[in-house]
């Protein structure tokens, strides 16, 4: 009889700080101690607080156990399971708040990570073993299925969705229920329903963590769109890059099958349903539906025209609706606990929460889900603990390479679609990315702009040679090659690529550039008319040196530095050859004086 | 799955056993856990709680979890219960025997099992 359950985190995030090494442990120790009948090890999806991992949850208690190595298991087997002493020292802080010993966290809902967290999409993430789909049922899986089937007509199924609110969480915001109406609305035959799991986005995993933790949310939301439009056949087109989702969504698709819930005349009502996988090679922008409908047709990822649209002509040309991973994990939810239960959270124009990957200078990296409307402020500061060092904050970028910058004025602002629209972002799928003050805005605008040159189809002539040149200009601004008339060009290229890109991934590739000219223009002009980097990040910009004041002479710098650009005399001040300087900094972190200096 | 009565089964089958990571039960019975306590055996008294209550239809109602040395070592093994808005309950010098009447008789009909209690045996 099982007494005691042990939840290791077997997502992405933990797998790569070792949590198999982990479990391989938890198993051979419950053996040796003759338990592996007493207590259960479940292998769940991504619990969210990934800094901390490897992450480990025993039950009943619900104590959190974080940064778990191989070597600990023996002391939490013989000391918590066997004996029912909890080992303090590996129990998860709140780090930020003074650790008194009396006052340790247990609970994982008690951290001021989790507690301002409202989990809809997660709810199941790191709660059940995602290969287990009787797991799944037991947390009222499946259900919504069985209702939209026996007690639903397709109509009463999109006008539930429409009056949800629902929005699409791939970014754009469109409202699912009226894309779904499109759809079911063109004339009966052939149809298609297809799920975006293309998460290209640099630093954004929440969709993989959805389909890792929770895939069966995702195939059952899918059948319920197939009902309502009037299709029978499903597309998940997912990142051969994620193989765990990968591996999770094959084995909860062949379970469904076993289980006939998913398959011909599912709950005996004469709706068939059935879900294929198909890989994408990680071209960013298969992101982009009509590239990703391209793509699963076989042929090679480029974005088409629109109109028509895919509700009209998508894949195969037969009416297709496509949402994101995320969208769909709503959507049994809707369907259990009714629309008005759902429009309830958030805020005027954006129903429900959203989940960001945060990443960055923050201390608490991870997965969070919070409702639509809660400020920028209160996600970074609150849950995410903040800018670690001390540091200050200066941005957070959202919406990856077509998003922009929120700079610290509008720390204040409600995330939702329209509040972030109207500073200059967007939502964007969830990534979200805080920088400080040793962040060049600059160097950020570029990083973003090579990766949607590296990402361009090429297709289109805006998108082909107008990134480029975009991306040329910035290179010789923080290389100090910057002139008069740059910032200008740059404003009227972004133009013209809004204007005229054939699809989204070129219409939006100068949001970075755009929204850094806007709140940080004095950076931009810092770099061409002073050569100067405020952050000191763009090296061809800095400069070290020594002051003569400080230094006593000890020649420790001469002899680390690898270009022998430092000379003098010991016990008279040293000097650097900036001729010769490669700039790596090694003098500045050797001088135990804090002699040497960057401008 | 051809009808909803099946995935209803599956789901009550199932639900008992995630209680666990509910932290549901408005009852929880502790199982003194300790050196002392395994020592005086312990574990299968922890072993027969869990499994009585999930026998019983319990699993929504009790938790059964453990902990470490209350103190007083010579009445090992001891299992107290706690619930809400009453005074706790301490068991000593339990065995399985004795757990399972603890839970028929205090935990499904609300009755304390007063010879086993440490007011009764000191």
């Amino acid at each position: 009889m099982i007494r005691a359950h042990v939840l290791v985190c077997a997502g992405t995030g933990c797998t790569s700080s070792g949590s198999a090494a982990v479990r391989e442990a938890m198993t051979k120790e419950l053996e040796k101690h003759g338990l592996q009948d007493e207590v259960k090890l479940v292998h769940t999806g991504c619990f969210g607080l990934c800094a901390l991992g490897p992450i480990m949850i025993v039950y009943p208690e619900g104590t959190f156990y974080s940064r778990v190595k191989p070597e600990d298991v023996p002391e939490i087997v013989e000391e918590h399971l066997l004996k029912g002493r909890p080992v303090q020292r590996l129990i998860y802080n709140d780090p930020g708040e003074k650790a008194k010993a009396e006052e340790v966290v247990t609970s994982l809902n008690e951290t001021a990570f989790y507690k301002t967290q409202k989990r809809l999409a997660l709810r199941n993430c790191g709660v059940i073993d995602p290969e287990n789909i009787e797991e799944y049922i037991a947390m009222r899986g499946y259900e919504a299925l069985g209702k939209v089937l026996t007690e639903m007509k397709p109509q009463d199924v999109i006008d539930v969705i429409s009056k949800s609110g629902l929005r699409g969480r791939g970014g754009g915001g469109f409202p699912t229920g009226r894309k779904w109406q499109f759809a079911a609305d063109q004339p009966a035959g052939k149809k298609y329903v297809v799920c975006n799991a293309d998460e290209g986005d640099p630093g954004a995993f929440m969709d993989r963590s959805i389909l890792e933790g929770d895939p069966h949310a995702v195939l059952e939301a899918m059948a319920i769109a197939g009902y309502a439009i009037g299709a029978d056949e499903g597309y998940i087109y997912v990142r051969a890059e994620y193989p765990i989702a990968v591996k999770r969504l094959s084995i909860a698709i062949e379970q469904a099958h076993e289980a006939e819930l998913l398959g011909n005349n599912i709950f005996g009502t004469g709706f068939n349903f059935d879900i294929q996988l198909r890989l994408g090679a990680g071209a960013f922008v298969c992101g982009e539906e009509t590239a990703l409908l391209t793509s699963i047709e076989g042929n090679r990822g480029e974005p088409r025209p629109r109109p028509p649209f895919p509700a009209v002509k998508g894949l195969f040309g037969k009416p297709t609706i496509i949402n994101n991973v995320e969208t769909y994990a709503n959507i049994c939810q809707i369907i259990l606990n009714g629309a008005d239960w759902f429009n309830q959270i958030g805020t005027e124009g954006s129903k429900g929460t959203k989940v960001f990957a945060l990443g960055g200078k923050v201390k608490h990296t991870g997965l969070v889900e919070v409702p639509m409307g809660t400020t920028l402020r209160e996600i970074i500061y609150d849950i995410g603990g903040g800018i670690p060092n001390g540091k200050k904050f200066k941005a957070a970028q959202t919406g990856g390479p077509s998003g922009g910058c929120i700079p610290a004025q509008n720390l204040d602002t409600p995330v939702d679609y329209d509040s972030l629209k109207a500073i200059g972002s967007m939502m964007g799928s969830g990534g979200m990315i805080v920088m400080d003050e040793d962040n060049c805005m600059v160097d950020i605008a570029k990083f973003f702009l090579e990766f949607t040159v590296d990402e361009s189809c090429g297709k289109c002539v805006p998108c082909r040679l107008g990134t480029r040149r975009m991306l040329d200009i910035l290179t010789r601004i923080t290389e100090g090659k910057g002139e008069d008339g740059d910032i200008e060009k740059l404003e009227a290229l972004a133009e013209d690529l809004q204007n005229s890109a054939l699809c989204a991934l070129g219409q939006t590739a100068p949001n970075p550039v755009l929204s850094t000219l806007r709140y940080f223009r004095d950076e931009y002009e810092a770099h061409i008319y002073e050569k100067r980097c405020p952050a000191g990040v763009c090296k061809a910009l800095l400069q070290y040196y020594i002051d003569p004041e400080k230094c006593k002479g000890c020649s420790l710098c001469s002899k680390k530095c690898p270009a022998g650009a430092i000379s003098g005399e010991i016990k008279s001040p040293f000097k650097i050859d900036t001729s010769k300087c490669i700039k790596c900094g090694v003098c500045m972190s050797t001088c135990k004086f804090g002699a040497v200096g960057r401008k | 799955m051809k009808s909803l009565e099946e995935l209803a089964a599956i789901r009550e089958k199932m639900a008992s056993r995630l209680a666990l990571r509910e932290n549901a039960g408005e009852i929880r019975i502790v199982v003194g856990m300790a050196t002392c306590g395994i020592s005086a055996g312990a574990r299968p008294v922890l072993n027969t709680f869990v499994e009585e209550v999930a026998n019983q239809g319990l699993t929504g109602k009790a938790v059964v979890t453990q902990t470490g040395c209350i103190g007083i070592c010579q009445f090992e093994p001891v299992v107290e219960v706690f619930e809400p808005g009453k005074e706790k309950v301490t068991y000593v010098k339990m065995n399985p025997e004795k757990a399972r009447k603890v839970v028929e008789q205090h935990i499904k009909n609300g009755n304390p099992v007063a010879e086993y209690t440490i007011g009764s045996n000191q």
